[in-house]
């Protein structure tokens, strides 16, 4: 770890401004990626500003009759939080998927949009990696990938975003809303918040310097089945191979993602049609264009395999 | 004294301590945060803190090392390489050096400590250390190593590289029923808590160590090679140690450095190895590639057993003993085993929770689960039907005690076994439902074992040894030990553990602690009875210990009235005469597991567990179901989900984390029962105890494996049994 300077901040505003103007400069919230990674140094801030106290924990009705969720409300309580569990299922039960209750309890909503992978050369400095240290390469291709990506992928990286939340985000069509440096606000569909790696996979985001999320929105409820099925090596605190977070209604028709496949939330809307005539049709139109790893390609069988089982649930 | 003919009757067999169930008695130290561990001494005055380096390639060497930003950062106070360091030896039990360069032998091997004021200075200024390195090509794949094996260096704990009865080779091509198949299990860490850790201080010529270490003597020898010192100049001190498994056997880069980043800085230095060293700094049990050939009648008699075990190690480096239970498991006339070393530069491997027989019974008992099934016989009767009660190799030669039948019949029908349903047939809901067996069995091993009891004139008896408690319960069976032998309640007794300075015992390892520490104390417990019987005018003959009292006759005298004059002190050690040669001493058990395998995602979940175990005398059944109970749930961690990723091209174990190398938490083991049958060998020491904590783990992977293929019908021969391998053969969807 390098050594940095810390300040909090007095508003998101004037958070965004400080780290827009600072080289070097962080958001801190939770930390429980973003201290990890500086103790490896992966990340090396030179200047840590707060967003801990900035009034951003809420979660209130939008007059759309929706959610809006604080930057920094809590996994643990976004995850308990009645309106959530009632119209929002899939967003509880991907939240409590994932990592452990201590880790749910400091991490935070927008601090959860921006984890950083878990490709294990990405953690391991020795190793050449382009989303850690660009142009030197990607050692996972080729290299131990069972759990890394099978779609969206690039010739860079084969990285996967780890999170459950973003799926059920995703699958609900959140939007993230922003205040940057220059004090504008905007928002930003979930679809289009996490980007490709292409050749830039050290870009995962559209941000701009110093740009922090206040808040995620979730529109009105859409009602369905909400079922969020994490397929892992062991019972629980694992990443996904695959998730599916899916919303299914009564007549068949759903929509769906998919976690651990993809360097973002694995959605694709127009196979969404194919979801009458059952999983094996979503999945091949979800799913087409993938380029597995010998070690990952079972990933494609057991994407299928899990909304199938989804869909079944379902049905009852 | 001298243990060389069976025990008669000793004051142990009063059993009114021994093998009760005891809480331990450190417990309260450990649940209050306040059992020092190695990192939490605060006797070392004013300590720095040391940050290894670790080497960023597998082979090769250092071609230049550039330490000046280093050197310059905030709070630096010393930096030391093999080109510093002085001459250093290298000891008995480590393979690569510790400290590497010019010449690097595996990744992470320590190329240099940096000792600061802080740990983050220490950190942050390794960071900063530039290194060249000139890349050699490496050997990193065992199948491809595979062919070029050769015959591994007999002798220590090896054994020999082959062993034979009969014909094999014509007693398998003739038999009417045949297996011939290969297993796999990968590279598996240790995956302790407690990292290794090590504060050492230096005063004057003399060392100072704290660490977590669980064989004293060995390790205060192997420093004092390495370092070149006289071994009366160290001293060790490992009282309390958060896991260890055969990791914390030998002396560690954290140990040595330690000692010289405070000779080079002239200060007491702390160092823990961060996670990811823990994995390709420190051994790891090695994977194996095992072929096994089984012959058999029509009616289910073994008649011909075979078992080939390739391994691979660093260049003097030893093998995984894959085949030894093999030899001695089940009766057939005409046997093989043969074991076979590749040289890999992967971090060296070394002894894990049962080395050997830990992967050794995951191929064989999957390959017995096979060779039932062909021949239409239950997995329980066919084990029944092929037991011996000699050593097949040598069938002049008895077991001490074998009760493996007894654990299978008495583990079938706890567990119901007779509700198994032929595979791929049981369906819970969305689980497809199926259970397995297998056999445990692991060799019990006695050790020379010292101890020093003393008595005070409070009637307080305290036990010294240099034995270590690796979170196994050690401390509570020696004060059960000595109070029993003293006629005392346990809280009269001391226990007083890990340090160089106190006799030397057994160590913990090979699970022959529990038996050789504890006849160490009863050895000293005698002489020290026969000193308190002396002073009190006794004859030590008649002397009856109980209650706080000594009694003879009608006369009583409280023990404490012995050392009114002064303390009593006595030392001694057991040592073994030949009864393991004459008799084959083993600890045995059976494992039930029940597995849901779910049919839409193959995702496999343990739903039950059950290990019967037949193990000598049980101490404390407390600690004694710890220890099983916790290696059953590391052989379930072995079946499902460990594996040292091996990135075949750069050398390394690519999992390096808690996070990447999955072992199984609460959730995956939902419910274990154990059952110890009565059993007390009198030919393993006067305490008639075996060991136990390795037991649990051996045969834990087949019977989870068994249990998948009863489960599903489908046969995975390559450990960890994950889903991805299971996939292909589950049920169409609808």
């Amino acid at each position: 770890m390098k050594a940095f300077s810390y300040q909090r901040a007095g508003s998101p505003a004037e958070a965004a401004a400080i780290v827009g103007r600072t080289q070097g400069a962080r958001f801190i919230a939770g930390g429980t990626n973003l201290l990890d990674l500086m103790k490896l140094q992966i990340e090396t801030p030179t200047h840590l500003v707060d967003v801990n106290h900035l009034g951003l924990d809420r979660i209130e009705a939008t007059t759309e009759g929706g959610l809006r969720i604080g930057a920094l409300v809590r996994n643990t309580d976004l995850a308990a939080d009645g309106r959530v569990r009632k119209d929002y299922a899939l967003l509880s039960r991907a939240l409590v998927a994932g990592a452990s209750g201590q880790l749910r309890n400091k991490a935070t909503t927008a601090g959860n949009l921006l984890q950083r992978t878990r490709c294990p050369y990405f953690y391991d400095t020795n190793q050449p990696c382009n989303k850690r240290s660009p142009g030197s390469g990607c050692a996972a291709i080729g290299g131990v990938n069972r759990g890394l990506g099978v779609i969206g992928t690039s010739e860079a990286c084969i990285a996967t975003h780890p999170s459950d939340m973003a799926v059920a985000m995703r699958a609900l069509d959140a939007v993230v809303e922003t205040v940057r440096a220059d004090g504008t606000a905007r928002a930003i569909p979930i679809a289009e918040f996490h980007t490709l790696p292409g050749d830039t996979p050290n870009v995962e985001n559209p941000l701009a310097p110093g740009e922090l999320i206040t808040a995620v929105t979730l529109p009105r409820p859409v009602g369905g089945t909400h079922i969020y099925h994490k397929v892992r090596d062991r019972a629980s605190y694992a990443f996904a191979l695959v998730s599916v977070g899916a919303i299914l209604q009564k007549d068949g028709t759903g929509r769906v993602a998919f976690g651990g496949v993809a360097p973002r939330p694995w959605r694709v809307e127009a196979a969404e049609a194919e979801m009458p005539r059952g999983a094996r049709a979503v999945a091949a139109a979800v799913l087409a264009g993938a380029t597995p790893t010998e070690q990952n390609r079972f990933k494609l069988v057991l994407a299928e395999r899990t909304l199938a089982a989804a869909i079944a649930e379902a049905r009852g | 004294m001298k243990f060389d003919t069976p025990a008669g009757t000793n004051p142990i067999d009063q059993l009114k301590v021994i093998g009760k169930p005891t809480p331990r008695i450190d417990g309260p130290l450990k649940t209050t945060g306040s059992a020092p561990y190695a990192y939490e001494h605060h006797d070392a005055p004013d300590p720095a803190y040391g940050f290894i380096l670790g080497s960023a390639i597998a082979k090769g060497r250092l071609t230049g090392m550039d330490l000046r930003d280093a050197s310059a950062a905030p709070g630096v106070l010393a930096i030391v390489t093999a080109e510093n360091a002085g001459k250093l030896g290298k000891g008995n039990f480590n393979t690569a050096k510790l400290l590497g360069g010019p010449e690097i032998e595996h990744y992470h091997q320590a190329v240099a400590i940096v000792v600061a004021e802080t740990f983050e200075q220490a950190r942050a200024a390794a960071a900063l250390i530039r290194v060249d390195y000139a890349r050699d090509k490496g050997r990193y794949d065992l199948a491809a190593a595979k062919d070029g094996a050769g015959k591994p260096p007999e002798g220590g704990f090896n054994g020999p590289a082959d062993s034979g009865h009969g014909d094999f080779a014509g007693a398998f091509a003739a038999a009417p029923v045949q297996l011939d198949a290969t297993y796999t299990t990968p590279d598996h860490a240790h995956a302790m808590m407690e990292p290794h850790a090590t504060i050492a201080a230096w005063d004057g010529d003399r060392l100072d160590l704290w660490t977590a270490n669980q064989m004293i003597a060995w390790s205060v020898g192997d420093m004092a090679k390495t370092l070149g010192i006289p071994r009366e100049k160290v001293r060790m001190r490992s009282p309390f140690i958060g896991g260890g498994f055969g990791g914390k056997l030998f002396i560690r880069a954290d140990a040595v450095l330690a000692a010289l980043g405070a000779r080079a800085a002239n200060r007491a230095v702390k160092v823990a190895l961060p996670r990811p060293f823990m994995f390709n700094n420190t051994p790891h049990r090695p994977a194996t590639i095992q072929r096994i050939r089984l012959g058999a009648t029509r009616d289910g008699k073994l008649v011909a057993i075979g078992h080939e075990s390739w391994s691979g190690d660093l260049p003097g480096g030893g093998p995984e003993t894959a085949t030894g239970q093999t030899k001695l498991l089940y009766a057939g006339a005409n046997r093989m085993t043969a074991m076979r070393l590749a040289v890999l530069d992967l971090p060296e491997g070394n002894a894990m929770r049962a080395p050997g027989e830990a992967p050794g019974m995951m191929a064989l008992e999957i390959a017995i689960d096979e060779m039932a099934e062909k021949l239409g016989l239950d997995p329980v009767a066919f084990r029944v039907l092929n037991d011996t009660q000699v050593d097949p190799e040598n069938p002049g030669r008895p077991y001490s005690q074998r009760q493996l039948n007894q654990c299978l019949q008495t583990g079938a029908e706890k567990f119901g076994w007779a509700r198994r349903a032929k595979p791929g047939s049981v369906r819970d809901g969305r689980w497809l439902v199926g259970m397995g067996v297998a056999a445990a069995f692991r060799n019990n091993i006695n050790m020379k074992s010292a101890a020093r009891v003393r008595l005070d004139a409070r009637g307080i008896v305290t036990v010294e040894t240099d034995m270590t408690d690796i979170g196994t319960g050690t401390y509570t069976i020696l004060a059960q030990t000595a109070a029993e032998m003293m006629g005392l309640p346990l809280d009269k007794v001391v226990v007083r553990l890990g340090d160089s300075s106190f006799p030397v015992s057994a160590g913990s390892g090979g699970q022959w602690g529990a038996n050789s520490a504890t006849a160490g104390v009863y050895a000293a417990c005698v002489k020290l009875r026969e000193a308190v019987a002396q002073k009190l005018g006794f004859n030590s003959a008649d002397a009856v210990f109980a209650g706080g009292k000594v009694k003879s006759g009608k006369r009583s005298v409280p023990l404490a009235e012995a050392a009114k004059g002064g303390e009593l002190v006595a030392e001694d050690a057991m040592e073994y005469g030949d009864l393991a040669r004459k008799y084959q001493q083993s600890t045995f058990g059976a494992h039930f597991v029940e597995v849901g395998v779910d049919a839409a995602t193959a995702e496999i979940r343990i739903r039950r567990m059950l290990a019967v175990c037949a193990a000598g005398r049980i101490l404390n059944p407390v600690s004694a179901r710890s220890q099983v109970i916790g290696a059953m749930t590391m052989g379930a961690g072995a079946a499902l989900m460990e594996e040292l990723a091996v990135d075949k091209r750069f050398g390394f174990f690519v999992n390096h984390d808690l996070a990447g190398y999955e072992v199984p938490v609460h959730a995956d083991i939902p419910h274990q029962d154990v059952i110890f049958l009565a059993e007390a060998d009198p030919t393993t020491s006067p305490m008639k105890a075996k060991g136990v904590g390795e037991l649990g783990i051996c045969g834990v992977g087949a019977a989870v494996a068994n249990a998948i293929h009863n489960a599903t019908g489908m046969r995975v021969r390559d450990y960890p049994i994950t889903l991805d391998k299971l996939l292909a053969g589950m049920p169409e969807l609808a």
